[in-house]
């Protein structure tokens, strides 16, 4: 009796654990539909001529998505000019000021921001920059992603400069160095592969960030490299093309959606594979 | 700096230990220039911190000028609909009758559905890589797929959920005899069910990972099998994280604009039920926003902006103090 | 005739309203080595680290009083000047781990942007690592990390980083507590080489190293200078009983 009882309940625990396993495998599966899909529907469209021309008008075959690639490639730039030193800036006084009022506040605006939806900030772009200056701009997109980075870097510096211990600030400061050297020569180079793994996770998120940019860059189907004109991104792209009832369209947004995860996929296993060999060993 | 030290390198006295033995240089020509330069840093030094703390205060700054911006333009529709515009059931722009009851509606429905069905899995993950497997190389492998879950750009999980899912659930929808859109609340539910997973899981592993393992050794010693540990222990022990966890995935769900945006169907229309097309807060404002051409119109949207922020903000807040209460313990 | 180099009056320090270091007057001779010795606690660490103000460094922390060096107020001086000329070694060996051995040893200057040819660094480099004893263990290896040495050669490393930018006071704070018995003695005979173009001020617990490698010691008990004197005056016949109860281990 006892021993059945001893059975049934390894037996639930076997259950158990079978089933986990089986659910947590089961949460790749969508992913690896996802990737099989998108690669098959969209590299047989890229080829030389799709990554350097522009897209074509309805009805006519061919055409490609120049303009997103490099409309992408100079927001994200722009937006990376502005939120990278901002940002590490920012990692550097919360790590350095541990209990100071400002950085408590400082702190807690981060995880605020850390939390708002994209489109929220998109809003607030559309009323700090683009109206102001008139029209939908490039800027005031990039300007929106920048503040989509900053929680990323902003926290991954101050976590890994937490990490670092006290003697290395104190082995600067003994030899006569002075406060922003010790920062920005010692403290930051022993602390380089937390602080680029943050900049460029926060860049690999912004990349595929399509909502912020619906009211602020929001697409052209020409080339542009004028900041303060509108200007076309792979994100946006893939949304105005996948959303259209035009087969042609739809081609054009599956190869810009294969290259959009390429892109955002290699970002990211990247970041992990180069932190580990960046990082300095204390 | 030892300029003496240098030309006297070779005939510097040496001791029989083979050390040489300086002679300290005094006041040397680069001692000054040393001191000068010195100066110069004590500057910098100011104007570095002076920049910190700057950057710091435009942090906050920056925040409070996202709120007060939002509280700003959204003035005009608060004045004109009132607090009724939370449960107005009536979206007509047309007639300038703005109710948010069916925004708010749709995002409740598709984000709990969507955690409803996420959180097994998310567990299941946690549970995986917290407990049975905690290292090896296929428990890495899962680990880092699942946090690639979260890099995939949701306007790709639109368009794939447009092109796949949707067929899918129309089909589904016709077997179980409602009218088959596929586009609506139970897709859009579906797929942002896939892009929350990441979060919660990732952070339950964590906290299951903190479960001190005399806890664990103590229930083992008394017989109980592995199930029943995690059960009695480690769910118990790590409740508070696990449900921030669950928390930060919400946040996610409810802010998700482009894949929502892309397969909910954009009615304004009070759902009737999950199979329903509908509208969320935040695809609203994505769909409506540049087509705002009165003001009362857009200070509407902005004002779902404004509740969507608010919610979100309290919900990520919740879920970070748990955390941290959590860690600190 | 010995000089004064550092002298210090009426310092005390606080850890914000802790009083830990009180009213400490010393005279400290040029070229001498003196002891610092005393129960855990009693404020050494905090003394020898206000001497280059680097206690201020800690937040919270605050000092009055002065430090005299050649007379003048560090206190009034700007921190980058005093530690200019006033190095320290601390604890645990803690050299630069981005650097290269060589680049750690002209820290000071690299880090400080301050350019030299590079003939004259490789001057300094030699010079500063013979100094400390360890040019011939790592002249071929100049160019690998410093934390690929082992402790020993790491707290050399250390001193020889403090060495190179030529200060006039070394302070060292239990140089050698986290070194094994041979590294510990390789640095005590450094103290004496050291000792003929810097005045050292050690911190040590241990009493042996004390009598082996100071001129003078002072000892400490509850952030007071008890008694401050030659190094063989103190150890044979200490004129204060906390002093002798300290040295004859009744303490504790
Ligand atoms: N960072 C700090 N913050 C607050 N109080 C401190 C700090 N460091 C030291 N103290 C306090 O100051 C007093 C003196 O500390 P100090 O480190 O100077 O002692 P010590 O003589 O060097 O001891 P030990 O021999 O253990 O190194 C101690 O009682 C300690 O509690
Ligand atoms: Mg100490």
């Amino acid at each position: 009796m006892a021993s059945n009882h001893v059975k049934y309940r390894i037996g639930k625990s076997t259950f158990f654990k079978g089933l986990t396993i089986l659910l947590a495998c089961a949460c790749v599966v969508p992913l690896i539909f996802i990737l099989i899909y998108i690669l098959q529907a969209g590299l047989t469209k890229i080829n030389w001529h799709f990554l350097t021309n522009l897209p074509k008008p309805v009805g006519e075959t061919g055409g490609g998505i120049a303009n997103a690639l490099l409309g992408s490639m100079i927001i994200i730039l722009v937006a990376s000019v502005i939120a990278i030193p901002f940002g590490i800036l920012c990692g550097i006084y919360l790590s350095e000021n541990k209990k100071s009022k400002l950085a408590y506040w400082s702190r807690l605006c981060v995880d605020i921001l850390q939390g708002v939806p994209s489109i929220v900030i998109g809003i607030v772009a559309y009323f700090w920059l683009v109206k102001p200056m008139g029209g939908f701009s490039a800027l005031s997109g990039s300007a929106a992603l920048a503040i989509m980075m900053l929680p990323i870097i902003i926290r991954s510096t101050e976590e890994t400069l937490k990490l670092l211990p006290d003697s290395l600030r104190e082995a600067g400061f003994a030899l006569g160095l002075p406060f922003h050297r010790v920062v920005l020569k010692v403290i930051v180079p022993c602390g380089i592969s937390g602080i680029l793994s943050g900049v460029m996770l926060s860049v690999a998120r912004i990349a595929g960030e399509t909502a912020p940019l619906l009211f602020t860059a929001f697409g052209n189907p020409y080339l542009s490299f004028n900041l303060l004109k509108p200007m076309q991104s792979l994100p946006l792209l893939i949304f105005n093309y996948a959303t259209s009832p035009y087969n042609d369209w739809h081609d054009l947004a599956w190869g810009a959606s294969c290259i959009l995860l390429i892109w955002v996929l290699a970002l990211n296993i990247f970041t992990k594979l180069m932190t580990r060999k960046w990082k300095v060993q204390l | 700096m030892e300029s003496s030290v240098d030309t006297n390198l070779a005939t510097r006295p040496n001791d029989n230990l083979g050390r040489v033995v300086s002679l300290k240089p005094e006041g040397t020509v680069s001692t000054t220039k040393r001191i000068k330069r010195s100066f110069r840093q004590i500057r910098a030094e100011k104007v570095f911190r002076r920049t910190l703390i700057i950057v710091a205060l435009v942090m906050v700054a920056l925040v409070l000028g996202i709120m007060l911006t939002l509280v700003y333009e959204s003035t005009l529709s608060i004045k004109s609909s009132g607090i009724g515009y939370l449960w107005g059931k009536t979206w007509d722009p047309v007639r300038d009758i703005f109710g948010a009851y069916p925004f708010i509606l749709g995002t409740l429905l598709t984000s709990f559905l969507a955690l409803f069905i996420s959180i097994p899995f998310s567990f299941a993950v946690a549970v995986f890589l917290g407990e049975y497997y905690p290292e090896g190389w296929f428990s890495n492998l899962l680990k880092n797929t699942v946090e690639l879950i979260a890099a995939v750009p949701s306007v790709i999980y639109g368009f794939w959920a447009l092109a796949v899912l949707v067929p899918i659930v129309r089909s589904f929808e016709s077997k179980i005899g409602v009218e088959p859109v596929g586009l609506g609340i139970f897709s859009s539910a579906l797929i942002l069910a896939v892009m929350i997973i990441p979060y919660a899981a990732s952070l339950g592993r964590s906290m299951i990972h903190m479960v001190p393992s005399n806890l664990k050794e103590a229930a083992y010693s008394l017989g109980a099998t592995r199930w029943e540990v995690i059960r009695a222990v480690i769910f118990p022990y790590t409740k508070s994280g696990l449900f921030a966890g669950v928390l930060l995935s919400l946040g996610r769900a409810l802010g998700e604009t482009m894949a929502v945006t892309m397969v909910i169907g954009n009615t304004s229309l009070i759902p009737k039920s999950i199979f329903a097309p509908g509208n969320t807060m935040a695809s609203v404002i994505a769909n409506e926003f540049t087509e705002a051409d009165h003001p009362v119109y857009l200070s509407a949207l902005i004002e779902l902006g404004l509740v969507l922020f608010l919610v979100t903000v309290v919900i990520n807040m919740i879920g970070k103090k748990m955390v941290s209460r959590f860690t600190n313990e | 005739m010995e000089s004064t180099i550092v002298k210090s009056v009426d310092y005390n320090a606080y850890f914000g309203d802790n009083h830990v270091v009180k009213n400490v007057n010393i005279d400290i001779p040029r070229n001498n080595v003196i002891a610092v010795m005393g129960p855990s606690g009693c404020g050494k660490t905090t003394f020898l680290r206000g001497i280059n103000r680097m206690h201020e460094l800690i937040p919270g922390a605050t000092a009055k009083g002065q430090i005299l060096l050649n007379g003048e107020d560090v206190m009034e001086m700007h921190p980058i000047f005093v530690r200019l000329k006033i190095g320290m070694v601390f604890q645990r060996p803690n050299p630069f781990p981005n650097l290269s051995i060589y680049d750690n040893v002209i820290a000071g200057y690299k880090l400080n942007g301050i350019k030299l040819p590079k003939a004259e660094k490789d001057k300094i480099v030699e010079h500063s690592l013979t100094r400390v004893a360890l040019w011939k263990e790592v002249k071929d290896s100049l160019t690998k990390k410093g934390s690929f040495l082992s402790g020993g050669q790491q707290q050399r490393l250390c001193i020889a980083r403090a060495v190179a930018m030529e200060p006039e006071v070394l302070l060292f704070d239990e140089p050698t507590s986290a070194l094994d018995p041979i590294s510990t003695s390789t640095v005590e005979e450094l103290f004496h080489e050291l000792k003929k173009n810097y005045t050292l001020i050690i911190v040590t617990h241990n009493m042996q190293q004390a009598a082996r490698v100071s001129d003078k010691t002072a000892f400490f008990y509850m952030g007071e200078l008890v008694e401050y004197d030659e190094t063989k005056q103190m150890f044979t016949n200490p004129k204060d009983t906390r002093t002798q109860n300290y040295i004859t281990g009744r303490f504790s």
